[in-house]
């Protein structure tokens, strides 16, 4: 039987990767989120890059926690990249540190399926 | 009270000295969020200055930065651009923190952390200062008017 020109779907497509800069704080959460929601409204995992995101606070933890409940809600993954030792101690303040997979960078990331 | 008024007066500054703690600085701003990344730097600095790791010099930022937060969105609410006055002193092994705003007075019990176990966005700023400060409490202000929040953390407290 012939076989078929049309490409079967992705399994696993490549992840969409955000990356974050600077001060994810009240002042940029709003753009953080339309950015963060933006990327789980393409249906694929979400990596969020912190490797150059200098400080976050509870406005920025909430804009994860929020893309990520979306993300998990519509059968995806949204991971932490590259997580400042600042950020995991607010992450872990929150008790956040354990809900989010955190992978070391990009690599790892990539390495683990990501 | 106006922004420019309130300003001019600062009487949380006199109360704190006769305690005898050391005055580090005193910074007063416009509540708006953009205001706030210029004043971590000076947060961090004062208590690396008290003795502090740079952990929990951090953590101290993180805490006076959601406490300022709060006066931004609950206090005065989005738009209005009222008047926050930072002071921060070398007290007792520790630093002492007086966060002093003109909006509306806070319930205290209104201001509690909420429970963690229960996964969604917000409402952690208040656990966040809780859980690094030693003592969080609104002080009586000496005209009545705004609040005063008075912050301690002393040197080898863990979180």
């Amino acid at each position: 039987m012939k076989k078929s020109k049309t490409p079967a779907p992705e399994s696993n497509p490549e992840p969409n990767i955000v990356h974050l800069q600077g001060s994810v704080d009240l002042e940029h959460a709003p753009d953080v989120r339309r950015r963060l929601l933006a990327a789980v409204a393409l249906e694929r995992n979400v990596l969020v890059d912190l490797s150059a995101a200098t400080y976050i606070d509870s406005s920025g933890i909430a804009c994860l926690v929020e893309a990520l409940q979306k993300a998990r809600g519509k059968g995806y993954d949204l991971c932490l990249v590259a997580v400042s030792m600042q950020a995991r101690r607010v992450l872990e303040l929150a008790r956040l540190d354990m809900v989010f997979l955190i992978h070391d960078d990009l690599a790892a990331a990539a390495a683990a399926g990501a | 009270m106006n922004g420019a008024a309130a300003m001019n007066n600062a009487p949380h500054l006199s109360m704190a000295q006769a305690d005898g703690a050391e005055a580090l600085l005193e910074m007063r701003f416009v509540a708006r969020p953009d205001r706030l990344k210029l004043i971590r730097g000076s947060i961090r600095s004062s208590a690396l200055m008290c003795g502090f790791d740079d952990e929990a010099a951090q953590n101290i930022v993180l805490a006076i930065d959601e406490a300022c937060q709060n006066i931004i969105v609950h206090g005065y609410g989005r738009g209005v651009e009222g008047a926050v006055i930072l002071s921060l002193f070398r007290h007792n092994g520790g630093i002492l923190v007086h966060l002093r705003d003109f909006a509306k007075p806070v319930d205290p019990s209104k201001v509690q952390p909420r429970d963690l176990t229960d996964i969604r966005p917000g409402k952690l700023g208040s656990h966040f200062i809780r859980s690094i400060m030693d003592t969080v409490e609104f002080r009586t202000t000496s005209n009545s008017k705004g609040n005063l929040l008075e912050m301690t953390k002393r040197l080898g407290q863990p979180l």
